[in-house]
């Protein structure tokens, strides 16, 4: 820690005084109090979802200010900004936390602050299991971010492949902090999974038939069975090659008989159905947005359905694509290489039936339009790389190039990061009861834009020219001088993009048009019915829904009244106590995984057995629910004017 | 969970589903738990996928065919088929709406997992000593994580036991506990169908190869 040089000096200081600043600002306003009810004990959804959204902005910050050094770096021949070694641990943290903690929790901010509101729910199945959820999300975030300040970040990739990541070669505390951080939020994300799975099959208004659900839900659906399917094989691999690291034995080693392609192939099971998990919901978003936005309902509802399902299961039949060259032999090769072309069908699908939702439609070019109009742009081209790359043979030219990167940003940047922001603008109304503001949010959009194709255009191009990825300078004479530094300046446009964004949240927290309404965008389905922010309980009466798009069939004929709370009728409602164990199971999760990094097993196994011990006291536990009473329900009601 | 009372229907039919499918919040509760074992499932697929790749990288050391001990994994398996069996009778004579057959049971089941755990232990104890540990090779490792994992799994399935017949003694049987022991019974059979796998993937074929 105290001999890494000024960088981390300066982080360090940089931590410790934000630190202090959070400490003083709460204990001036005295609101200590207020963050442990309100937030810390939380269980009710829509609250875990806005801490998800704040925790996924603040890691997009951290993965671009990675970003911004790497293309920085990279941006002249011959740089020595950054040492070898610094610029590996950049580039694996980076990906690990775009990935994992920032498009992940990005999409579980949506999928909470939406899927009940959607489906006519008061709350999701399991909102105790969903707090843990967030809990082991956070922490393992913060574990990984600390692995910067204490004692070295990790550095083999975000693959982490082995035999490179054995003891024998990576002896640093780096690799133990990835793979404890990522296998403790992957345990959170197995428990949303299931969760939402659960909520959608089992708590959606009476009437809504499944294929009466919008197509967002329909999205979480789908990257529910995904999580589902693919994360046990993640957390599989990772146990392995802790195993190897920890207690010596040979799954992965190159000896006594360890195969480290065995972990390649449980490493990509999980890592291709994980790009489909992050960018489905997207497709969720989209189809909400353009139907919304064109004021018609979305074209080919159900081949929308069948093809998200399709991608799901599509996902599974193509991971080893990603090792065309290690030698699997042709017919392998071939097999993996239409199935990953298929999935462009279903996709092309998708496509088209936005075009054709909003063909004709009354378009409006809200801010989540522009997202969603430049999105279709980007995929088009980033599919049709997509296929390039899945040519196994002409993959071997471009295998592990600059190419490959601009594809997977294209489509993960261009899909995911698009269609989360358009989510995050079109239901931040929903969440805090104002609109972001229109013309910063412009800005923010055409700098990102702007700054997105200027920075990975130019990388295709390099990609063909002979440029590697993880490289961390380049020599002079190769020609790639100009184009690098073209494409570190569209980085520079994007980090501005981003700052336009927030900006645009403090401005618009003060300025913002507020949303007394509920409806903002004059929405289809039902979350619009509620006011905004919604009640912590949702529904005061649960609707029963007769159509598709209920909400905006009620309001084409003049019968919104029906889903409005009537005094006489009103029952108490049972909701979910708060609980601090998910926060403390998080904290105690945090120090087992910072012990078993450092191999202080003491602190480790005392550490999991308090785990055990808030498991054991929550099996034995009876009542945790309350009821909220009628009055206060009156009370809250009326406050909005509903009653 | 009156989040989703409104969701199920009340009534006649509500009276002839068990009683641990009653309330809605119950029934959530049990739909989500099959969602889990679908994860384990996969986890354990995972393993046993790892564990076919790897059982004839040996490096020279100990086999499969030299190690397994035909009695002992035999006891083991009539063992836990039989607890999986009286942790049934659990189920039903909760269906049945008696207590004490219930918690007897459970007491039944809870032994014969214990009893297991005893005999895996054993056979784990004697392969470390003849210089068959986990470090020794790839076949090795990936036969105690395997084998191992299911272990832990039954540990933690016994202390869940034990604590759902507190919860069944304390309260008696209500819809939630009649779901709770509904629940680790289920887990109990999962246990087992997993067992039957590596009885036959990693015992049986391991001695007959
Ligand atoms: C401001 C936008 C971004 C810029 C400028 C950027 C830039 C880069 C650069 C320069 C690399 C390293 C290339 C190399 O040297 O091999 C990289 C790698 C990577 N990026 Fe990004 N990135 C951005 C956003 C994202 C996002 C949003 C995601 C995911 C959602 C992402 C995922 C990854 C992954 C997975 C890697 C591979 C890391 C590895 O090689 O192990 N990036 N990015
Ligand atoms: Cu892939």
């Amino acid at each position: 820690m105290w001999n890494e040089g000024p960088m981390i000096w300066t982080s360090d200081v940089l931590i410790l005084l934000t630190s202090v600043g959070i400490i003083g600002v709460l204990t001036h306003f005295k609101k200590w109090k207020w963050l442990w009810d309100e937030w810390l004990t939380t269980v009710d959804h829509k609250k875990i979802g806005i801490m998800y959204l704040i925790a996924a902005l603040l890691m997009m910050f951290r993965g671009g200010v990675d970003a911004l050094l790497m293309r920085t770096q990279l941006a002249v021949p011959n740089n020595h900004l950054l040492t070898a070694e610094h610029y590996d641990q950049i580039f694996t943290t980076h990906g690990t936390i775009m990935i994992l903690f920032m498009a992940m929790p990005f999409i579980f901010a949506m999928f909470n602050i939406v899927v009940p509101l959607q489906i006519g729910a008061r709350d999701v199945a399991f909102p105790y299991l969903n707090a843990i959820s967030f809990w082991l999300f956070f922490f393992a975030a913060l574990l990984f971010n600390l692995s910067f300040v204490f004692g070295g970040s990790p550095d083999a990739g975000w693959v982490s492949y082995p035999p490179l990541t054995e003891l024998g070669f990576d002896k640093g505390p780096g690799e133990n902090f990835y793979l404890l951080a990522v296998q403790i939020t992957g345990i959170g994300s197995i428990g949303t999974g299931i969760n939402f799975l659960a909520t959608i099959f089992k708590m959606r208004a009476p009437g809504m038939k499944l294929m009466k659900m919008p197509l967002f839900t329909w999205s979480v659906v789908a990257a529910s069975i995904v999580i589902i399917a693919a994360f046990p094989a993640l957390a599989i691999a990772l146990a392995l090659l802790l195993l190897d690291r920890v207690f010596g034995t040979h799954f992965f080693t190159m000896l006594h008989g360890g195969d480290p392609m065995m972990f390649v192939n449980l490493f990509w099971i999980w890592g291709h159905p994980e790009v489909y998990i992050v960018i489905l919901p997207a497709f969720g978003i989209f189809s909400e947005v353009v139907a919304t936005f064109s004021k018609k309902r979305i074209f080919g509802y159900s081949s929308m359905v069948a093809s998200l399902l399709l991608i799901s299961v599509i996902s599974y039949f193509v991971w080893a694509h990603h090792f065309f060259t290690m030698g699997a032999g042709a017919n392998v090769n071939t097999f993996f290489a239409v199935a990953s072309m298929m999935v462009a069908i279903p996709t092309g699908v998708k496509v088209f039936n936005w075009l054709f939702t909003m063909y004709r439609g009354r378009v409006t070019m809200s801010l989540p339009m522009w997202w969603t109009a430049s999105f279709v742009l980007n995929f088009l081209m980033g599919g049709a790389t997509g296929v390039m790359l899945a040519v196994a043979p002409a993959d071997y030219q471009y295998h592990n190039s600059y190419f490959l990167i601009a594809h997977f940003h294209q489509t993960l940047i261009g899909g995911t990061v698009y269609g989360l922001l358009a989510g995050m603008y079109y239901w931040w109304p929903k969440m805090f009861g104002f609109k972001l503001d229109k013309k910063l949010g412009m800005w923010a959009m055409v700098l990102f834009n702007i700054g997105f194709y200027v920075c990975f255009m130019p990388q295709y191009a390099l990609g063909f020219m002979g440029m590697q990825r993880r490289m961390y300078t380049y020599p002079a004479g190769m020609g790639w001088g100009t184009l690098n530094f073209i494409s570190t300046i569209g980085a520079y446009l994007m980090g501005l993009g981003f700052l336009f964004i927030v900006i645009e949240v403090i401005y618009s927290i003060k300025y913002g048009e507020r949303d007394l309404t509920g409806d903002p965008w004059n929405g289809r389905t039902l979350e619009w019915s509620l006011p905004s922010p919604a009640p912590h309980y949702n529904f005061a009466v649960i609707p029963t829904v007769t159509e598709r798009d209920y909400w905006w069939e009620l309001k084409e004929n003049n019968r919104t009244h029906e889903l409005r709370p009537k005094a006489e009728t009103l029952k108490s409602i049972e909701m979910p106590k708060n609980s601090a164990r998910p926060f403390l199971m998080g904290v105690a999760f945090f120090f087992a995984g910072f012990g078993f990094v450092f191999h202080w097993l003491i602190l480790g196994f005392a550490a999991l057995a308090i785990v055990a011990a808030i498991m054991i006291h929550r099996a034995l536990e009876v009542h945790d629910e309350y009821a909220v009473p009628v009055d206060e329900i009156l009370e809250t009601e009326a406050a909005t004017g509903r009653l | 969970m009156a989040v989703s009372e409104t969701h199920l229907k009340q009534g006649a039919a509500m009276s002839e589903l068990p009683l641990e499918y009653q309330t809605p919040n119950d029934s959530v509760k049990i739909l989500g738990f099959w969602i889990f074992l679908a994860t384990d499932m996969l986890l354990f697929g995972c393993l046993f996928a790892t564990y076919l790749v790897l059982r004839t990288h040996t490096d020279g050391g100990p086999t499969a065919h030299q190690l397994f001990d035909v009695p002992g994994f035999t006891s083991e398996t009539f063992i836990l088929l039989t607890s999986s069996f009286t942790g049934g009778l659990a189920t039903l004579s909760m269906r049945n709406g008696n207590k004490r057959a219930v918690i007897s049971w459970m007491i039944v089941t809870i032994l014969l997992g214990l009893s297991f755990i005893g005999f895996e232990a054993h056979e784990f104890a004697t392969d470390v000593l003849a210089g068959a540990t986990m470090q020794r090779s790839a076949f090795l490792s990936a036969f105690f994580t395997l084998v191992g994992t299911h272990g832990t799994h039954v540990s933690i399935g016994i202390v869940w036991m034990l604590l759902t017949m507190i919860n069944v003694a304390r309260r008696g049987l209500t819809p939630a506990t009649s779901r709770k022991v509904f629940i680790v019974n289920l887990y109990w059979h999962f246990l087992d169908v997993v067992w039957v796998f590596i009885f036959t993937i990693v015992y049986l074929s391991g001695v007959v190869m």
